[in-house]
């Protein structure tokens, strides 16, 4: 009765999950579907949409044929059970904290996160009254000390911008675990090609699709991550999911999708209400880009730790915060978490001081001068007047952004030119 | 409700089950809407598969437009499914009635598991599901499942998905 079970491996699931040929004309790429709306097949089929006893598609705000085949790719690669994608990913973050916080709810994040993460939760969040408690997370103790009666997610990247620091996150999936908070992860950094949060007891995962999972700087995209294994309705700490939604006739969430009930009121309150959807187009070029992501990962993490250790012994250079060096206080912890690398972007610390990181970015002439990460191309920025540049100087220091500091994004051009150019720079 | 299904079927045999299955006699098919029971049959009801509510509870004589019987026993014809929408200490005894009338597959629905069910449907040669939901198994063999963002896990190279 139970043959073998096929389980296709990530190089076959990022180019086929999610897409089988289009019914109609047999088309075997995803066509991108540029439309608003959908054409129902009679008033009660429109009803049951409005429902939600129908899968199917209303209106482009909430669902479209390009895009779910993104969220089925991505939700298939994380090892998940359902995804919604949306706009960035700071939209992402939106959408899953406003499914799961309401007024005067709180969360803790680690206090390593990208600067617009920082300003987004330490300012804009809190207009919704939601409070968080910043935490360092090397000793996870903290995440633990923090909790309260109204503390409704913890919250933190998997590999951290800048300076690829790892958070040691089985432990800190237990902590959340034990108080029954689910834990949500930014794995923008990492990828499901180096990293499965899901794998380590993580909740829900947000992305910036925009960095390594398009890959090629062409298209902004976010998605949350619905990981399948958080129980919604074993409290009554999150209504939206275990109380009943008016707007649905009355179902609740969590009890009538069960283990994707989490991404269906993303989708079908918190997305159709905020509005901040993905464009086909857009869904379409991140697909394009997902099909060769466990390539492109690969060889960014072997460019970058080639760069890495070159750096390491240069005469400007004071340290280099990489957890792919033996030396790097995360080693171990990448060596768990990430058996294939440890990305590639990590931060140098130069002898000289804020005027060499200027000078280092002014200098450069293959390396872009860009706020982004994760592109084929190069990058090089100067985060604490750029980035993290919001950030008090305190905090800079603590979230790895220093004045002395300069971050790398290392692309996959030829590694022995990227090195000659960072050399020709640095000088 | 079910986290992380732990429960292998080969995707050949849930798909020939809703593939041949006509019609399905849904125990404990709840006479309001918001209910999940009644959010599944409705589905299954419009995909063209004949829904037969057993709800010995209801004052309702019909749900979702169908003659409602009391009990499995009570059935004027044998359905080619019986799916269980009950409490987990119900199962046995709903099961071993759905072996009594010959019915082709006995389905257990997500959250019920139980062992002793499934050896008795085993030796009486009737197909057997536990802990899954027909209406999300027809979805994820449809494409429909994807069409909400779900992990189907179902890749394919073929143009028409739709079973039924």
């Amino acid at each position: 009765m139970t043959k073998k079970k096929i389980s296709y491996g990530f190089a076959t699931r990022a180019i086929h999950s999610g897409a089988a040929p289009e019914p109609i004309t047999g088309a075997r790429n995803t066509p991108i579907y540029q439309t608003t709306s959908y054409v129902f097949k009679n008033t009660e089929h429109a009803e049951r949409l409005f429902k939600l006893e129908d899968f199917g598609f209303i209106y482009s705000r909430l669902t479209n044929p390009t895009v779910s085949v993104l969220e089925e790719r991505l939700a298939n690669l994380e090892n998940s059970r359902a995804a919604v994608a949306c706009s960035s990913g700071h939209a992402s973050q939106q959408l899953a904290f406003t499914t799961l916080l309401g007024n005067n709810d709180h969360f803790i994040a680690s206090n390593k996160l990208y600067g617009g993460s920082i300003n987004q939760f330490n300012k804009t969040f809190r207009k919704f009254g939601w409070d968080c408690s910043f935490v360092d997370p090397d000793n996870v103790k903290n995440f633990e000390n923090e909790i309260k009666k109204n503390t409704k997610l913890i919250f933190i990247e998997t590999l951290s911008n800048p300076d690829g620091s790892i958070v040691d996150i089985e432990a800190v999936a237990k902590i959340a675990s034990r108080y029954h908070i689910p834990l949500v992860v930014d794995n923008t950094l990492a990828t499901p090609f180096l990293h499965n949060p899901a794998n380590w007891g993580a909740n829900i995962i947000t992305h910036s699709l925009t960095k390594f999972i398009c890959g090629n700087g062409t298209s902004m995209g976010g998605i949350v991550i619905d990981c399948g294994n958080f129980n919604f309705l074993k409290d009554d700490k999150y209504p939206s999911l275990s109380e009943p939604d008016q707007s649905y006739n009355n179902i609740r969430f969590s009890e009538t999708f069960g283990d994707f009930g989490f991404a269906m009121k993303v989708k079908a309150d918190t997305l159709r209400d905020l509005g901040c959807t993905l464009s086909p187009q857009n869904a379409f070029y991140i697909l394009n880009g997902i099909e060769t992501l466990n390539l492109r990962m690969k060889k960014h993490s072997d460019n970058a730790l080639i760069v890495a250790k070159y750096l390491q012994n240069h005469s400007k250079v004071s340290s280099v915060s990489y957890a792919g060096l033996k030396n790097n206080k995360y080693y171990n912890l990448g060596k768990k978490y990430f058996p294939y690398g440890v990305g590639s972007i990590f931060t140098i610390k130069l002898k000289n001081g804020y005027k060499a990181c200027v000078s280092m970015v002014e200098k450069a002439n293959l390396l872009s001068h860009v706020a982004n990460v994760g592109d084929t191309r190069s990058l090089i920025i100067h985060p604490a007047s750029t980035t993290h540049s919001q950030l008090s100087d305190e905090e800079k220091i603590k979230a790895g952004a220093g004045p002395d500091i300069i971050r790398l994004s290392i692309g996959l051009e030829d590694v022995e030119d990227i090195i000659l150019d960072i050399d020709n720079s640095i000088n | 409700m079910t986290l992380k299904n732990n429960i292998y079927y080969a995707d050949d045999y849930i798909k020939k089950i809703l593939f041949t299955t006509k019609s399905i006699a849904i125990v404990g098919l709840s006479d309001k809407e918001n209910r999940p029971s009644n959010f599944a049959a409705s589905y299954l009801k419009n995909r063209g598969y004949k829904i037969i509510p057993v709800n010995p509870v209801t004052n309702k004589k019909t749900i979702l437009g169908e003659k409602v019987y009391k009990t499995i026993s009570e059935l004027e014809f044998i359905p080619d499914m019986v799916d269980l929408f009950v409490k987990k200490e119900k199962i046995l005894t709903f099961v071993k009635e759905a072996v009594k009338i010959k019915t082709k597959t006995i389905w257990l629905q997500l959250g019920l598991i139980d062992k002793k069910s499934e050896k008795i449907a085993n030796t009486a040669n009737i197909n057997f599901i536990m802990n899954r939901c027909p209406k999300i198994e027809y979805a994820k063999f449809s494409g429909e499942l994807g069409w909400a963002g779900v992990n189907s896990n179902v890749i394919s190279n073929k143009r028409n998905l739709l079973i039924k």
